[in-house]
C-alpha cells in the first residue's frame, strides 16, 4: 500500500510526467510561465483542482451512467474551477488579472479531465486524490523550471527579486527579451524534453520513418 | 466595416490562438501528423467557434452580466460567476447539435470530421475564444467576427505545422528530440515567424 501511494505521487514527476510524456495540459504550461509567481499560483490552482476533482469523481464513480460521464466530470471540474477562480479574485486579484483566461481554462486542461477519465473512474477516492496531487506536482515541476529560465534570462529576476543585475540598471546582464515572448516557451519545453529523454532513454519515441524501412519496402 | 476587418485580420495573425496564446496546444501537438486530419480538425474548430462565441456572447449579455437580468426585473443580480460552467455547457451542447445537424444534412462532411467533433468540447481554443470575448467585452457582431477569425487562425496554424511535420519525418532528428521535442521546437520557430505580424497596425 505504501509503495502504491509513493508510486501515485512520485511517478508523474519525471517517469510519467503529464507534460513531457503524456502531452497533457500544455497550453497553460506555455502561457503562464513568463514569471515564477504566476507559474506558482497556476500550479497550486491546478493541483488543487486535479486532486479534488479526482476525489469527488472517484467517490461517485459507481453512480455515474457511462453515457453521460463526460458531462458529469465537466460539471464537477467546472464547479471546482469556479471556486478557485472566485478565491483568486477575492484574495489575489493582481495574480488573477495576470493569469487572465488561463484560470478558467483549467476546465479544459487535459490533465484534469484525462486523470478523471483514466484514473479516478477506476480507483478509490483516496488514491485518486493522491494521483491528482502527483500529476499536479508533475505539471508544477515543469512549469516552475520553465518559468525559472524564462524569468531569469528574460528579466534577471526571480519572483521579482533581482538575481542578476541588469545592464540598464547599472549591472552587467543584458536581458534576453525573447525569453518573455511566446516562442521561447516552446524552445524551453522542447529542450527540457530533450534533456529528460537523454537521461531517461526509455522515453524516446521511435521515429515514424526510418531510412532502412524504405529499403525494405523497395525490396518488397 | 474597417473595424471588423481589422479585428478579423488581428485575430488570425497577430493574436493567433495557437501560436501567441498557446490555446488548443494538446490537439495542436497530437493531431498534427497529417495534413488531411489537421485540415479536418481545423474546419471543425472554425465551425464550432463561429457558433459558440456569438452564442456565449448572447448568454453573457442577456443572462449573466452584472445587471443583465434587468429585463426580467432583477437589475441587481450579477451571475457572472456562473460564466465558466454555462460556457462549457453551451460548448458541449453546441458541439453535440453541430454533430447531429451535420449527420443529418451533410453526411459526407460528418464522416470526414466524425471523430474530431466530440474532441472539440475539450479543446481550450474554443473555451479560450469565449473567455477572450468576455474579457474584451465584444458585442454580438464583433464576437461573430472574432469567432470566425480566431477559428481560422487556429486552423491555419495546425495545417501549417502538419505540413512541416510531414516533411520533417524524413529528417534525421537526435534521439531524445524525436517526436514531441522537435515538434515543440518547430512550433516555437513558427511562433517566431508569426511574431513578425505583431508590428502590423490596422
Amino acid at each position: 500500500m505504501a509503495s502504491e501511494i509513493k508510486a501515485a505521487v512520485y511517478d508523474p514527476l519525471i517517469d510519467n510526467n503529464p507534460i513531457t510524456l503524456q502531452v497533457l495540459g500544455v497550453c497553460s504550461a506555455l502561457a503562464v510561465t513568463t514569471n515564477m509567481m504566476a507559474a506558482l499560483i497556476m500550479s497550486i490552482a491546478l493541483t488543487t483542482v486535479a486532486a479534488f476533482s479526482g476525489a469527488i469523481i472517484s467517490s461517485i464513480r459507481n453512480h455515474i451512467p457511462s453515457s453521460i460521464r463526460i458531462i458529469v466530470q465537466m460539471t464537477i471540474i467546472a464547479s471546482l474551477v469556479i471556486i478557485v477562480d472566485q478565491l483568486l479574485k477575492a484574495y489575489a486579484y493582481d495574480a488573477s488579472k495576470q493569469l487572465s483566461v488561463f484560470v478558467g481554462l483549467i476546465i479544459t486542461n487535459c490533465i484534469v479531465l484525462g486523470r478523471a477519465e483514466a484514473y479516478a473512474m477506476k480507483n478509490p477516492p483516496g488514491m485518486s486524490f493522491l494521483d491528482g496531487i502527483g500529476n499536479g506536482l508533475g505539471y508544477s515541476l515543469i512549469l516552475m523550471v520553465v518559468a525559472f529560465f524564462r524569468e531569469l534570462l528574460g528579466t534577471g529576476k526571480l519572483f521579482g527579486h533581482v538575481i542578476i543585475p541588469v545592464a540598464n540598471e547599472g549591472g552587467w546582464y543584458i536581458p534576453n527579451g525573447l525569453m518573455l515572448l511566446p516562442p521561447s516557451a516552446f524552445f524551453v519545453i522542447g529542450l527540457l524534453i530533450w534533456l529528460i529523454r537523454s537521461i531517461k532513454k526509455e522515453q524516446v519515441e521511435p521515429a515514424d520513418y526510418q531510412i532502412h524501412q524504405v529499403h525494405r519496402t523497395e525490396v518488397l | 466595416m474597417e473595424h471588423y476587418l481589422s479585428l478579423f485580420i488581428r485575430s488570425i495573425f497577430i493574436e493567433n490562438l495557437a501560436l501567441s496564446f498557446f490555446l488548443g496546444m494538446c490537439t495542436f501537438l497530437a493531431v498534427s501528423k497529417k495534413i488531411e486530419t489537421a485540415l479536418g480538425l481545423g474546419i471543425a474548430v472554425i465551425l464550432v467557434q463561429v457558433i459558440t462565441v456569438p452564442a456565449n456572447n448572447l448568454i453573457y449579455q442577456f443572462l449573466l452580466k452584472d445587471g443583465a437580468l434587468a429585463w426580467a426585473g432583477y437589475p441587481d443580480v450579477d451571475l457572472s460567476f456562473l460564466g465558466l460552467i454555462s460556457f462549457i455547457g453551451v460548448i458541449a451542447a453546441m458541439v453535440q447539435i453541430v454533430e447531429m445537424a451535420m449527420d443529418k444534412f451533410t453526411p459526407a462532411l460528418y464522416n470526414a470530421l466524425g471523430i474530431f467533433l466530440p474532441l472539440i468540447t475539450v479543446n481550450c481554443a474554443i473555451l479560450g475564444g469565449t473567455l477572450f470575448m468576455v474579457e474584451r467585452d465584444y458585442n454580438l457582431a464583433e464576437s461573430a467576427v472574432y469567432g470566425l477569425g480566431s477559428g481560422f487562425g487556429w486552423a491555419l496554424a495546425i495545417t501549417a505545422i502538419a505540413g512541416i511535420r510531414e516533411k520533417l519525418k524524413y529528417s534525421d532528428v537526435p534521439d531524445g528530440l524525436q517526436g514531441l521535442g522537435i515538434t515543440f521546437i518547430t512550433a516555437g520557430l513558427m511562433a517566431l515567424g508569426f511574431m513578425a505580424f505583431s508590428g502590423i497596425q490596422l
